[in-house]
């Protein structure tokens, strides 16, 4: 089946090494639209979750049938088909988490990232190995996203779960300035979104540049 | 390993790679036609709940004695009119009582909103009097114009919708019905007046068309008018 050492590397590849909105910067489109306030972004995050799993694992499953000249269309086939069948079950099995998540799915479609790996990835490997990195792939995307929106939000608004209440009634978005704060249109304008994702990658590649420094002083103890 | 393999022509590989496009399509088109009608009757139950749950903010239950699935069935086409708004013929849910058509839910549109469009569902009792006004769908500014809407609005006891509550044409003469910075009767916030004169404008004009056709709308009979 497969190791606990390939899992593991198909995790960290998705969540940090290959992250789709810090290192490969796809679905920039749907991240600039979306991550104006953390809820949003979240809820896309997971949206994107469900259909990268699912596609990944149907193009996994038939990559011995397809040929490959024809796999793009053969792709975007199944990727639209897939994206419209998980829009249409949400709408009748799950109705009211539809309502919350329904006006994200149809974004999907703007998002290359589930070609991308289907490309990348499904059309080589095995399902299993597929559906782990589907769904990681989403995690990353979804922390990222999280960060991203809850940052822009803070500092636009200067809230935070600003609708929450239509996800999980009851609960009350959280204010964490006084009143009076005027708001900063920059971070809830898409410039605002470009700038801070800016900031992020320049925070990840800071984070990575710091850790191979301290590996390489460990590995050459003559060089401290 | 008896006959040698032979390369494919050029014709014969284009041909196959069409029959496996063609066979990918078909699946996937039928696995699309299998999903849109094994989920319908859920999706349309659904909606027609939704729809319930409109209707039932603007129309109180007791104004009607049968079903509400009867309601959502009993309907009379209204035809493109500027009183209402409505660029394509909408329909209005007809509610009775004791065999008598007791009220009408219907969509009129403002069409000078601040940011375009605001539909509103309003329900108009046989006497001629509003039971309620909804706000189904705007673009009106966030925090500011978007108080026509209860949910939004700061005022939790008594939102600024309900004012049109229990009013007609013969209790509001015709300049009364304007905001109050205008000399009418509707109170209005500072700084968002745009909003609420479309508002009151639009079921002014709702409230006028219904007087005007109130034969055909309050008789069980019509289907449409004319």
């Amino acid at each position: 089946m497969m190791h606990k050492e390939e899992f593991c590397q198909i995790r960290d590849n998705g969540v940090w090494h290959q992250n789709t909105s810090l290192v490969q910067i796809l679905g920039l489109c749907p991240l600039l639209a979306v991550t104006a306030n953390l809820v949003n972004g979240v809820m896309l995050s997971l949206a994107t979750i469900v259909v990268m799993a699912i596609a990944n694992v149907a193009v996994a499953s038939l990559r011995n049938w397809i040929p490959h000249e024809i796999r793009i269309p053969v792709f975007i086939l199944i990727v639209a088909a897939l994206v419209t069948v998980v829009d249409l079950s949400f709408n009748a099995m799950f109705h009211d988490l539809y309502l919350v998540l329904g006006i994200f799915i149809p974004l999907i479609v703007t998002n290359c990232i589930v070609l991308a790996r289907v490309e990348a990835f499904a059309n080589k490997n095995p399902p299993l190995q597929s559906l782990f990195d589907g769904v990681f792939m989403g995690v990353g995307m979804l922390w990222t996203l999280a960060l991203l929106g809850g940052l822009r939000e803070l500092i636009g608004a200067g809230t935070l779960f600003s609708g929450i209440e239509m996800v999980i009634p009851g609960l009350q978005p959280l204010k964490l300035f006084s009143a009076d704060y005027p708001g900063f249109l920059l971070a809830i304008l898409p410039p605002g979104a470009f700038i801070l994702l800016g900031c992020l990658i320049a925070w990840k590649n800071w984070i990575e540049a710091r850790s191979a420094a301290a590996q390489h002083v460990r590995s050459s103890p003559t060089a401290a | 390993m008896s006959a040698p393999l032979k390369t494919p022509t050029a014709a014969a590989m284009a041909v196959r790679t069409a029959v496996i496009l063609l066979i990918f399509v078909l699946i996937f088109t039928s696995l699309l036609a299998g999903a849109y009608f094994w989920t319908k009757p859920a999706i349309e139950a659904a909606a027609a709940v939704e729809k319930m749950k409109l209707i039932g903010e603007v129309l109180p239950r007791e104004v009607y004695d049968h079903s509400e699935s009867e309601l959502l069935n009993n309907t009379v086409t209204l035809p493109p009119s500027p009183a209402l708004g409505n660029e394509d013929s909408s329909i209005a849910y007809r509610a009775t009582r004791a065999g008598r058509v007791s009220a009408l839910v219907f969509e009129a549109i403002a069409p000078d909103g601040y940011s375009g469009k605001i539909r509103l569902l309003l329900a108009v009792a046989a006497d001629g009097s509003l039971l309620g006004v909804r706000v189904t769908q705007h673009k009106e500014t966030p925090g500011l114009g978007d108080y026509i809407e209860p949910r939004k609005d700061k005022n939790k006891e008594r939102p600024w919708i309900t004012q049109f509550d229990r009013l007609s044409l013969a209790t509001v003469s015709d300049a009364q019905w304007r905001v109050k910075k205008d000399g009418g009767r509707f109170d209005s916030l500072a700084g968002a007046t745009v909003t609420p004169r479309a508002v009151v404008k639009c079921v002014h004009k709702a409230l006028k068309y219904v007087a005007e056709h109130r034969a055909a709308l309050f008789d069980v009979t019509t289907e449409a008018v004319k």
